[in-house]
């Protein structure tokens, strides 16, 4: 009767991955792209280091110099830390939440292609006559014609590209948390790390515009002709920096609250107690996104927009240290009194705790306008927000990734390793950064090549080089972790950890569907109830029936592929290229409007067989 | 199988009957969200930049009331055929949905080749994307939203084509409805836009 079909397609290796429109495998598609662009952009980092090791030395050169640090942090921001966070939510909050799915599958594996393409698109300008080199910020006017190369075009397309894929992404988990919920599952009792999720969303819908808009202008500026931001007729510098920092700073916060919530999953499993003040938690949440949207200009400053405008932008920002705090205080409350363990995941989670609070105080410091006059764009503010993103951010991917790798991946990561990785890049980390706060304030410039001799900066910088080795020994021990993990033959149970949350519910990696019956949640903590209570499991909220799925689909790695042949059409100005791709786009989003997907279904007797065991 | 769905009685509200038409509606809604931010940066970069004509045509010398009062005019009606065609939709009636739908994509038809009309007669007058940042700001502003109409133009019409067969059902429902949603939406910024570029621009002189 039904035109449905009954069984999965049969799909596998590479096309599998190609066609994937599941949110465990688009996760790992994520985590692989993310972590082959964050070897990228720390091999970026070395030479930057490198080049800075000693004064005065030419190792990389003027010109190559401010390619790489502009890569690196496009890189860092939009291509490495960006799509691992994905990876996160892809892999666990439909979990979390008791989803059998997200809401738009089909979206989000395009999402996850867009991604890729444009970061492909960025990164083959090495090869194709040199890198963007006007800096992440990418400021007009130095990012226009008469002073940078093609280099930035591949950064304007790149960007949008991959802009596009993130925005789309980010509004699948909004839809997916309001509307995916399990039974009992109220926004109350969600997990912490759903929690950063869904305020992240929010904030990429939100920030990411802005950013399209000013990718948009710099284009035409740069392709069309345009005068946005040229002054000889009357265009306005200024323009692209708003747009860039209205996007910009809801970024950072997109970027450290998906950290947040590790940190505050991560923090109460291994104190084997319930995340301490757990609604003051979620409202400090909201806030610090609902503030991160008003502070935009304390990274403007010194551009002259006046006392008034920079007192209170000033103010705004320093409003931001009270949400921070109380989750801060939140932690350690949540520690007090524990049953403290202390596997490879939760060293980095406390590791993070006072590395982040520093680079909260020095942001604080940078707060204060006329204080910022001196700081500004010196390595006080590069210390700042490495603090933040890496002794913040990347502290709190480490520790998600040895939290539920055994989650996505059924295997353990090796815990020896595992304690190496983290004082190797702990260690490193420290090192490099820290004294960046001193040669900040004795006046060394961020962006410059090179400074010269006996300016009281050689030792500084050499101790800084040093540690970027220390955590690039770090990082290489994860790689070997992987790879050990991926050789052992011992399967990850269930729950590894005596977890709280909904995703130890179930078999570790989780079968296609997740949960074979939906969960009926019972309170915050769901597992953690049920085993209070004395169960084995989740109590199921329906009777077990077929289970209805997407089919996967090539679409959205045609349309992004699409959109990739346009921008190269865009870069070299030839409008037959551009119409080609963006017809073949068209053409897929044709085809995918017309086509309905029927799905298919998996069985009853079928899921017997691969859910209930293991 | 086309068939088989569209003889079962659709439930009310078929848009929003499944949890597919549930997720694309509020979806919807937030990619409009998103779309406000876009046009919100735009509108801001336009004012910005309006009195800056660097010796070109300024608003003023060219806007002409007249024109922009047919376009505002067609659009605006068509804003209305398409709530008449989200109405029939919540009475079951493809017949009268197609053919709203259809006075609908013709009424936008024409606000676009009003559009087209518009921008070939400014260049004429001396008014390209590289004349002045008022015209970039103009041209991309107003572009955009004229670009959105195309599109939804397109979209339309492709649904309109692909319900002859398909037919109206819990499937096809939500895309009549969103499709009209953001008909709406596009008129909706078309009343910024005649305010803040034309209105506005037409007054003349430095505001504040
Ligand atoms: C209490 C929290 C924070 C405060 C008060 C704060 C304040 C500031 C200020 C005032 C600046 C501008 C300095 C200048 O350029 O002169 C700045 C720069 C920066 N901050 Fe923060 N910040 C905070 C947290 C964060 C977080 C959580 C992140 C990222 C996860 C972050 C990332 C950055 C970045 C990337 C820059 C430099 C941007 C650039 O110029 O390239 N900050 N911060
Ligand atoms: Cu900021």
């Amino acid at each position: 009767m039904s035109a449905h079909a009954s069984h999965a397609p049969n799909r596998s290796g590479l096309w599998d991955y190609l066609t994937t429109v599941d949110h465990k495998k688009i996760a790992i598609l994520y985590l692989i792209a993310g972590g082959i662009f964050f070897l990228a952009g720390g091999l970026e980092a070395l030479l930057i280091r490198l080049q800075l090791m000693y004064p005065e030395i030419e190792f990389v050169g003027a010109k190559t110099f401010n390619e790489l640090i502009t890569m690196h942090g496009t890189t860092m921001i939009f291509l490495a830390v960006m799509p691992i966070i994905f990876a996160l939510m892809n892999a666990i909050v439909p979990l979390q939440i008791g989803a059998r799915d997200v809401a738009f599958p089909f979206v989000n594996a395009l999402g996850f292609w867009l991604f890729f393409f444009g970061g492909v698109l960025l990164n083959t300008s090495w090869f194709l006559g040199g890198a963007p080199d006007a800096g992440w910020t990418s400021y007009t006017t130095l990012a226009l014609n008469q002073y940078s190369g093609r280099g930035v075009d591949f950064y304007v397309l790149g960007l949008q590209i991959a802009g596009l894929g993130t925005l789309i992404g980010g509004i699948n988990f909004l839809v997916t948390i309001i509307n995916m919920r399990a039974p009992g599952m109220t926004f109350m009792r969600m997990p912490m790390f759903t929690w950063a999720s869904f305020i992240t969303s929010g904030l990429i819908l939100f920030a990411f515009p802005a950013i399209t808009v000013g990718l948009v202008l710099l284009m035409f500026d740069r392709l069309f002709g345009g005068n946005f931001f040229n002054p000889d007729a009357g265009g306005n510098v200024v323009i692209w920096e708003h747009l860039f920092w209205i996007f910009g700073h809801p970024e950072v916060y997109i970027l450290i609250l998906p950290a947040f919530g590790i940190i505050s999953e991560v923090v109460s499993t291994f104190s084997r107690k319930r995340l301490f003040g757990y609604s003051s938690m979620v409202f400090a949440t909201a806030l610090i996104g609902f503030l991160g949207f008003m502070v935009w200009a304390h990274h403007m400053f010194t551009t002259g927009l006046g006392a008034i405008a920079n007192t209170l932008f000033g103010l705004a920002t320093m409003l931001i240290a009270v949400p921070t705090g109380i989750k801060i205080f939140n932690w350690l409350l949540t520690m007090w009194g524990g049953q403290i363990r202390f596997p490879t995941a939760n060293l980095f989670a406390v590791g993070f705790i006072p590395t982040f609070t520093i680079g909260g105080m020095t942001g604080v410091m940078l707060a204060v306008p006329p204080a910022d006059y001196q700081y500004h764009d010196s390595y006080f503010v590069v210390a700042h927000f490495h603090y933040v993103i890496v002794g913040g951010l990347v502290f709190g991917l480490f520790s998600g990734l040895y939290y539920w790798w055994p989650k996505m991946f059924g295997k353990m990561l090796n815990e020896t390793i595992g304690k190496w990785n983290f004082w190797t890049f702990f260690i490193g980390f420290h090192l490099t950064f820290f004294p960046q706060h001193f040669l900040g304030l004795m006046g060394m410039p961020r962006r410059v090549f090179t400074y010269l001799k006996d300016q009281n900066l050689d030792m500084g910088n050499f101790i800084s080089t040093i540690g970027a080795f220390g955590m690039t020994i770090g990082t290489i021990l994860f790689l070997i972790n992987v790879v050990v993990a991926a050789k052992s033959s011992k399967r990850a149970p269930a729950d590894p950890w005596d977890g709280r949350s909904l995703e130890w519910a179930i078999p570790s990696p989780p079968p296609e569907y997740n949960f074979v019956q939906t969960p009926l949640v019972r309170g915050l903590d769901a597992l953690w109830v049920e085993k209070m209570a004395g169960n084995k499991g989740m109590t199921p909220a329906e009777p077990i029936g077929d289970i209805h799925m997407p089919s996967p689909s090539f679409l959205p790695f045609l349309m992004s592929l699409g959109l990739f042949v346009a921008g190269y059409g865009f870069i070299y100005h030839n409008y037959v290229v551009v119409v080609i791709g963006v017809l073949a786009t068209f053409a897929c989003m044709f085809t995918r409007s017309v086509k309905d997907d029927p799905g298919y279904h998996i069985h009853e007797d079928e899921l017997e067989e691969k859910g209930v065991k293991a | 199988m086309a068939n088989h769905h569209a003889h079962a009685v659709l439930p009310d509200e078929p848009e929003k009957a499944t949890l597919e038409g549930k997720n694309k509606v509020l979806g919807f809604w937030l990619f409009l969200g998103g779309e406000t931010v876009l046009f919100g940066s735009l509108f801001a970069t336009f004012i910005a930049l309006r009195d800056q004509a660097n010796g070109g045509p300024t608003s003023q010398a060219l806007f002409d009331m007249n024109l922009v009062a047919v376009a505002t005019l067609l659009l605006l009606t068509s804003s209305m055929t398409s709530v008449m065609a989200t109405l029939a939709l919540h009475k079951k009636d493809l017949k009268k949905i197609q053919l709203w739908l259809t006075i609908t994509v013709i009424l936008g038809l024409g606000f676009l080749a009003l559009e087209i009309y518009e921008f070939v007669h400014y260049v004429n007058e001396g008014l390209k994307m590289s004349t002045s940042a008022f015209a970039s700001a103009f041209y991309t502003l107003v572009g955009f939203h004229g670009a959105h109409v195309a599109f939804g133009i397109c979209w339309i019409t492709l649904l309109q084509l692909s319900a002859t067969k398909k037919g109206l059902t819990v499937v096809t429902a939500p895309k009549f409805y969103l499709a009209c949603l953001y008909w709406h939406f596009i008129d909706v910024v078309w009343v910024f836009i005649f305010t803040v570029v034309y209105l506005m621009g037409m007054i003349g002189g430095k505001v504040g």
